[in-house]
C-alpha cells in the first residue's frame, strides 16, 4: 500500500458516488427506534421511483440528534428528517422529484447542530462505519502515512504534546506526557491499549465514535504505536456494545486486508496488530489496572499503583492506555497541525469535548463543542433547555465519579480545572440535565446504588462503605434520617474518598459531597423532625408523580 | 544495595531502598495495623488500614498504603495520627457490620486479628447498620470447614494457595459486597479436584472464616507458626526452627 494507492481508493469511492445521499443513522439509538426498516423501505422506494443511478441510500453512523430519532438526512440538498417511520419513505423519496411529504422536518441550521464544532465526530454521520473506502474518501489513514513517512516517532510525541490534548476518559492527564513516558521505555514489547469501556450512566459518546467511525480510533491508535514503539494493540469494549464491537471487528479485518495494520505498514518497518477484547459487564473494569487484568484474563480488580501502565502494564510490558475519544483526536491533530488544534479550546483545556447530552432537556443526543463554551450554552442553546418551559436545577457531568453543577453556576465555562473546582469532574462526557422536579436526594442515591452494585470487592471502604452510605441515603430520602444519619454520611464520604484503593471508589462520594454541598437543604428538609409531616410529604410526591 | 534514610514517627530510621514503609517501620518497631497483609504473601493494598500520611512537596500529607509503598530518602511518614485513627476504627466498624461476627459464638475467639484489632482501635459499638448477609458455611471438606459468615475478603487463602501451595484451589466470585472466596468453580470444598488439604489457607486466615472441624467456641488457633517456618524454608532455605 502506497499513497497513490490509498489516493486511488478515495477517488475510485468519490467516482461512484451517486449525486443525492439519504444517509440513515445506523447507530444503536436510531436502530432501537426501527431505522433498519426505514432504510429497507427508502431502498425499495428510490429503486420504484426509478431513481436508482441518482439517488443512494445509505447507512452511517450518529446523526447526533438522538432523542428524535430515526434521522435521515439528504445530502446535498441539507434536508434532515425526524422521527421517520417506514411508511414515510415513499414520500421522502417523493420530495426529490418535486413531492411532498409528512415526515417530520428538523432544523439542521439550528443551535443544536450550528453551535457544534466537530473534529472527533467530523465523520460521525458522514462516512459509511462498515466501508473502509468512505473512510479513505474522507481522507482516512493519511495522517497514518504522514506519520510513518514524514515523522520520526519522537515528532510524533513532540506534536501531540504541543497540541496540549488531554486525556478524554475523564482525568485529563496530557496525552503527550503519557505518551512520552512509553515511549522513554526501554525497547522491546510495548502495547497500546484502547479503553472502551464507557460505563457511566448517561453516557455514549464513545459508543457514538466506535458505532459511527472506527477507522479513526484504529487510526489513532496506530499512530500512537508508532511513536511509542508498540506493535501491539487491544480495544476493551464492553460487552453491551454488540453493534460496535461488530463495527471494530469488520473495521479491524478492513484495515488488515488494506495493509493499513499488520506487518509492513505502507512499506515501513513498522507492524501493529489489534485485537478485541470484550468487557463482561463490570464498571470497574473502566479503572486502567483492572482493565489490564481483565485483557489479561484475570478478574478485574484494581491493583495499587505505582507501578503505573507507561512502566508496567499489560504482563509487565509498558503500555500506554487512553480512551476512545482521545485517540480519536490524533489523526486530526496530525493532519492540521499542533498548533491548529491548541488554538482551539482554554488555556488549559484545548480542542473540543464530546458530550452525551441527556435527562430533562429538549434536544438530546451527542454533542462536540469546543472547550471553554459555558455549560448553560450546551444545555440551554443546544439542548434548547428543559422541556415545557421547567427551570433547570442541575447539569450532572462525570456519572457516578462526578457532581452536579447548580443551575447558579451554569455560566462556568467547560474545561477540566473550573469543573474540578465545582466538586465536579469533565469525566468522560455524560451530561445528564436536571429540572426542578429533580429530588437531588434521590440523585445520589441513584448513584450510590451503582457504586454500590459496582464496587469490585477489594477493598474495605470502597466495598462496605457504599453500602452503608446508600443505606443512609436511602433512610434519609424517605424522610427517616435524623442529624446523625447526616453526619455518618458525611464521615463516610470522608473516608471512602480518601482510603479507597482505586480511582472508583475514591470518586464514589462525589455525587454525594457535590449535592451536600449545593442542595444541603434538601437532605436538612428531609431529615426527621425538621422534615414536612408524612402527608405533606406524600401530596409533594403525588404532585411530582 | 542502596539504604534510604527516612522519618518515621519523628524518629530516623533506616531501610534498603526495595523494602515498603510497612517493613521499615516494622524493623524499628512501630507497629501499623493489618489485616490483608501477611508475611512472605504478595500484598494487595486492600484493608486500607496500613495507610498511612506521607509528607508531600506542597505542604500537605498524602495517604500511602505502607504495605506497597517503597521508603524514598528523606521521606517524612506519619503511622498514628488523630485522622489515620479515625479512619482506621471506621474501617474496623464497616467490615464488623458487613458480615455476622459474632465473637461470643465464633471459633476464633480471643484468637481473631479482626476482634483484636477492634479492642486496639477501641471499637465498643459499631455506629453502622449491621447488614447481616445470609451467609453459607461449607463442612463438605473432610478435615477442614469455612463459615462465609465470618470472613473479611483479605484473600490470604487466595494467594498463600497461589503463591506458596501452588494450587490456586481459592479465588472470589462476585463483587461488592456480595464478593465470596469459593473454592475450584465455585463446587463445595471437599469435591474440589485441586485441594491437596494442605491446610495453609487454615493457617493464614486472620479470623475464623477458616477453622479446623471439630473446633468449638474459641478453640481454632491459626498456626502461623508452621506457616511461617516453610515459608522460612521456600525463601532462605533454613530448615530448623
Amino acid at each position: 500500500m502506497e499513497l497513490t494507492d490509498l489516493h486511488a481508493i478515495a477517488d475510485a469511492e468519490r467516482a461512484g458516488r451517486r449525486p443525492i445521499q439519504v444517509r440513515v443513522c445506523s447507530a444503536e439509538g436510531c436502530l432501537s427506534s426501527n431505522s433498519r426498516a426505514v432504510r429497507q423501505r427508502l431502498e425499495d422506494a428510490t429503486v420504484r421511483a426509478g431513481l436508482e443511478d441518482r439517488v443512494q441510500v445509505c447507512e452511517v453512523g450518529c446523526l447526533r440528534l438522538c432523542s428524535e430519532g430515526p434521522l435521515v438526512r439528504v445530502e446535498p440538498e441539507g434536508s434532515l428528517y425526524q422521527q421517520v417511520t417506514p411508511e414515510q419513505a415513499d414520500s421522502i423519496i417523493g420530495t426529490l422529484t418535486g413531492g411532498t411529504t409528512d415526515a417530520r422536518r428538523g432544523d439542521p441550521g439550528g443551535a443544536f447542530f450550528a453551535r457544534q464544532h466537530s473534529i472527533v465526530l467530523e465523520n460521525c454521520g458522514v462516512v459509511e462505519p462498515e466501508r473502509i473506502e468512505s473512510y479513505l474518501a474522507a481522507g482516512g489513514y493519511q495522517p497514518l502515512h504522514h506519520s510513518l513517512r514524514e515523522m520520526s516517532p519522537s515528532e510524533v510525541v513532540d506534536s501531540i504534546t504541543r497540541s496540549g490534548l488531554r486525556g478524554r476518559g475523564g482525568a485529563g492527564y496530557p496525552t503527550g506526557l503519557k505518551w512520552a513516558t512509553v515511549a522513554k521505555m526501554p525497547p522491546g514489547q510495548k502495547f497500546v491499549v484502547c479503553n472502551a469501556d464507557e460505563g457511566d450512566p448517561g453516557a455514549f459518546m464513545d459508543r457514538s465514535v466506535l458505532e459511527s467511525d472506527p477507522h479513526r480510533v484504529l487510526e489513532g491508535m496506530a499512530i500512537a504505536a508508532y511513536a511509542v514503539g508498540a506493535d501491539r494493540g487491544y480495544i476493551y469494549v464492553r460487552g453491551e456494545y454488540k453493534l460496535a464491537i461488530r463495527r471494530l471487528g469488520i473495521a479491524i479485518r478492513q484495515a488488515r486486508a488494506l495493509g493499513l495494520l499488520g506487518s509492513g505498514i505502507f512499506d515501513s518497518p513498522f507492524n501493529f496488530r489489534i485485537d478485541l477484547r470484550i468487557g463482561a459487564g463490570a464498571f470497574v473494569c473502566g479503572e486502567e489496572t483492572a482493565l489490564m487484568a481483565s485483557i489479561q484474563g484475570q478478574r478485574g480488580i484494581p491493583c495499587p499503583r505505582p507501578p503505573y501502565p507507561a512502566q508496567a502494564g499489560l504482563w509487565g510490558h509498558p503500555t500506554l492506555l487512553n480512551n476512545v475519544e482521545t485517540f480519536a483526536n490524533v489523526p486530526a491533530i496530525i493532519r492540521d497541525g499542533d498548533a491548529w488544534f491548541a488554538r482551539l479550546g482554554t488555556e488549559g483545556s484545548k480542542g473540543t469535548k464530546v458530550f452525551a447530552l441527556a435527562g430533562n432537556v429538549r434536544h438530546s443526543g451527542l454533542v462536540e463543542v469546543p472547550m471553554g463554551m459555558t455549560v448553560r450554552e450546551i444545555v440551554e442553546e443546544i439542548g434548547g433547555g428543559a422541556p415545557d418551559g421547567r427551570a433547570i436545577k442541575a447539569v450532572q457531568t462525570g456519572g457516578p465519579s462526578g457532581g452536579c453543577i447548580p443551575a447558579e453556576h451554569l455560566d462556568t465555562p467547560i474545561d477540566y480545572e473550573s469543573l474540578i473546582r465545582l466538586g465536579s469532574i469533565m469525566g468522560s462526557g455524560g451530561m445528564v440535565v436536571m429540572d426542578e422536579n429533580v429530588n437531588m436526594v434521590g440523585v445520589a442515591r441513584y448513584f450510590m446504588e451503582f457504586c454500590k452494585d459496582e464496587s469490585c470487592g477489594k477493598c474495605i471502604p470502597c466495598r462496605a462503605g457504599t453500602v452503608q452510605m446508600h443505606r443512609l441515603l436511602e433512610r434519609i430520602g424517605a424522610g427517616e434520617g435524623n442529624r446523625a444519619d447526616l453526619a455518618r454520611l458525611e464521615g463516610l464520604c470522608d473516608v471512602v474518598k480518601h482510603t479507597s484503593l482505586c480511582g472508583l471508589g475514591q470518586a464514589a462520594p462525589n455525587p454525594v459531597l457535590s449535592t451536600l454541598r449545593f442542595f444541603r437543604h434538601e437532605y436538612e428538609s428531609r431529615l426527621r423532625g425538621d422534615s414536612p409531616a408524612p402527608e405533606e410529604s406524600r401530596s409533594v410526591n403525588a404532585a411530582r408523580a | 544495595m542502596a539504604v534510604r534514610t527516612l522519618q518515621i514517627n519523628d524518629t530516623l530510621v533506616s531501610a534498603r531502598e526495595d523494602q515498603t514503609i510497612l517493613e521499615a517501620a516494622r524493623d524499628h518497631g512501630i507497629k501499623i495495623p493489618t489485616l490483608c497483609h501477611l508475611e512472605g504473601l504478595t500484598d494487595v493494598g486492600a484493608c486500607r488500614l496500613c495507610l498511612v500520611e506521607v509528607a508531600t512537596v506542597g505542604g500537605g500529607a498524602k495517604l500511602l498504603p505502607s504495605c506497597v509503598s517503597h521508603v524514598a530518602e528523606d521521606m517524612i511518614v506519619h503511622t498514628d495520627t488523630p485522622r489515620l485513627g479515625e479512619y482506621r476504627r471506621m474501617i474496623v466498624e464497616l467490615v464488623m457490620a458487613e458480615r455476622n461476627h459474632v465473637c461470643s459464638v465464633c471459633v476464633a475467639n480471643n484468637h481473631c486479628e479482626l476482634q483484636d484489632m477492634a479492642v486496639a482501635m477501641g471499637v465498643d459499638h459499631i455506629r453502622y447498620d449491621y447488614l447481616s448477609p445470609s451467609c453459607s458455611v461449607d463442612l463438605s471438606h473432610e478435615r477442614y470447614g469455612i463459615d462465609h459468615n465470618r470472613c473479611i475478603l483479605c484473600t490470604r487463602c487466595v494467594r498463600v494457595c497461589d503463591e506458596v501451595e501452588g494450587a490456586h484451589t481459592w479465588d472470589v466470585a462476585g463483587r461488592g459486597t456480595r464478593s465470596r472466596v469459593i473454592t475450584d468453580m465455585n463446587q463445595p470444598w471437599g469435591s474440589s479436584d485441586t485441594c491437596t488439604s494442605c491446610g495453609k489457607c487454615v493457617m493464614a486466615c486472620p479470623t475464623g472464616a477458616l477453622f479446623l472441624q471439630g473446633s468449638s467456641v474459641s478453640e481454632m488457633e491459626h498456626d502461623r507458626g508452621t506457616l511461617a517456618f516453610l515459608l522460612n524454608a521456600r525463601e532462605k532455605k533454613q530448615w530448623l526452627v
